[in-house]
């Protein structure tokens, strides 16, 4: 139990057993939209990562003999063309893994014409001429296409950002409850035991003193409070990082943290109960100007 | 010390309490304060230990004008108050020590610092036995003299005392009237409200009498109360 002046009874106050649960609800709330904000916010770091750099030639859907001439005739135009550094073409079993999660694994994926893919690595400080490789590969195979990434990874970041636009709002609105919950509760304290806080002002407590007692106990409930919700966070981000891991799908991103990112969560708790404090001190003083 | 001129007080809209009171409390002198049951003394007191603001009026405390004073300048001047209020107002859930000790501990003292005084106020007003009582479990006069200990205990520059003999019996009363000289002897400046005459009969100390809130006096010992006058004489 942290120090604190305890002249005014507010440890028997109802309130004192309802706060930590309300704020160990608002910090769960609080934590689990940070993670999956930073969750995202990871996801988004390393599909760009990724796919930054890289570009793919996709080959019409052939018979397998005229596929692999395909291939290697646009292999041999890619290597003339500047800035690509490695030009390396799927078989037919990368290409089935692709597809594995929308197709099962299984021979469907061998018995469908298939079109064949050459993945590029682009020089990281070259800017690569999509019209241009576009032009040296159809002439080398007509009806080949070249995909650009950054097209369908910028709509993926996009959506990625509105998600943590979201998840932003929510602890924004999460800091908004904890606040009017704390102000809440403080005003109920301060009609409670208004007797004794008006003892204290006339025999000449500063305002200060008055607000350390409530600023105090509203820490140490938030605190409580905090712990108790950081504790739930962490078990559900465990819990649906395991569950998505056990399906083993390149459907969902990764959902786990890292340690930085566990830390971020952790001061959740910390944050909470600071903002409870504050809040608390700044009603109690403001509360107090009444008095003369 | 005190000074009130021309001072007015009412609460709200209400009509006028106190009306045109002017009062002066010399640095270590010793008054009563008597009047009927509503006469405005507890408006009086409160309008002293900076409970109520006038409404209208001059009230100069420790030479200092209240009313020119920021808000944040007057816990300190508060500090220099002793009250004793009339219903005691002591904290229920604290012991009869810590109730005693609230004011060092609210200037700032730590708990080693004032233990020993605190004990030793309670053995002069008779409450050695129930030092860690709460007061709940307290008879009447027993909060009376918690409550006064608590007034004391600072050996504050102005006592002020709301019906301080109230619940106690005479021989209580003059024991803490005994309480409340010697503090006067040490310097500081006593005002006692009481509807007690015979208190006041035994002592020599002047009086002021509030009567419809009218301020009459200071009153010498003896004298009869006159009809209200216009200002106190010092």
């Amino acid at each position: 139990m942290l120090w604190r002046a305890r002249d005014l009874a507010l440890d028997a106050d109802p309130a004192r057993r309802f706060l930590p649960w309300l704020l160990a609800m608002i910090v769960y709330l609080a934590g689990i939209a940070l993670a999956g904000m930073m969750s995202l916010s990871s996801a988004v770091e390393r599909w760009d990562t990724g796919l930054s750099g890289t570009l793919t030639v996709q080959l019409p859907a052939v018979a397998r003999d005229a596929g692999d001439r395909n291939v290697d005739a646009a292999i041999a135009a890619l290597k003339r063309a500047p800035g690509v550094v490695r030009a390396h073409a799927l078989d037919t079993a990368e290409t089935a893994a692709l597809l594995e999660p929308w197709l099962g694994k299984g021979t469907l994926a061998e018995d469908l014409p298939l079109p064949r893919l050459i993945d590029i690595r682009i020089r990281p400080d070259a800017k690569p001429d999509i019209e241009g490789l576009t032009a040296l590969v159809q002439a080398a195979v007509p009806g080949a296409l070249i995909d650009d990434h950054k097209k369908s990874l910028d709509r993926l970041i996009t959506l990625a950002r509105t998600a943590e636009l979201v998840a932003g709002a929510i602890v924004l609105l999460v800091v908004l409850a904890a606040i009017a919950t704390v102000v809440f509760i403080t005003r109920t304290g301060l009609a409670m035991h208004a007797g004794g806080i008006e003892l204290l002002h006339l025999i000449g407590a500063a305002d200060s003193y008055v607000a350390r007692q409530f600023q105090g106990q509203a820490l140490e409930l938030a605190l409580r409070g905090g712990i108790i919700g950081l504790a739930l966070t962490a078990l559900t981000v465990f819990g649906l990082g395991r569950a998505a891991a056990a399906l083993g799908s390149g459907l969902l991103p990764d959902l786990s943290l890292g340690p930085a990112q566990w830390a971020g969560l952790a001061g959740v708790p910390i944050a909470v109960a600071l903002i409870g404090m504050v809040t608390a001190r700044i009603t109690v003083l403001r509360a107090l100007k009444a008095l003369p | 010390m005190v000074r009130f001129q021309n001072v007015g007080m009412r609460y709200g809209l209400g009509p006028e309490v106190l009306h045109d009171v002017n009062l002066h409390l010399a640095p270590g002198s010793f008054h009563f304060l008597s009047g009927a049951s509503g006469a405005g003394k507890s408006s009086l007191l409160k309008l002293i230990y900076l409970a109520c603001r006038p409404s209208r009026g001059l009230i100069t405390l420790f030479d200092s004008d209240i009313a020119t004073l920021p808000r944040n300048a007057l816990p300190p001047i508060r500090r220099r108050i002793g009250v004793v209020f009339q219903d005691f107002r002591l904290l229920e859930h604290l012991s009869v020590l810590d109730n005693v000790a609230l004011p060092l501990r609210v200037a700032g003292a730590r708990r080693n610092e004032f233990g020993d005084h605190a004990r030793e106020l309670l053995r002069w007003v008779g409450l050695d036995d129930c030092m860690d009582a709460l007061p709940p479990t307290l008879s009447g006069g027993q909060k009376q003299r918690v409550a006064i200990a608590r007034a004391v205990i600072t050996r504050p520059q102005l006592l002020v005392a709301d019906e301080p003999t109230g619940n106690v019996d005479d021989s209580i009363a003059m024991r803490l009237l005994r309480l409340f000289e010697e503090l006067n002897r040490l310097g500081t400046t006593v005002l006692i409200a009481t509807h007690n005459e015979g208190l006041i009969r035994r002592t020599a100390h002047p009086r002021y009498h509030l009567s419809g809130g009218e301020l009459t006096g200071p009153i010498q010992h003896g004298e009869s109360i006159a009809t209200p006058t216009a200002g106190g004489r010092g």
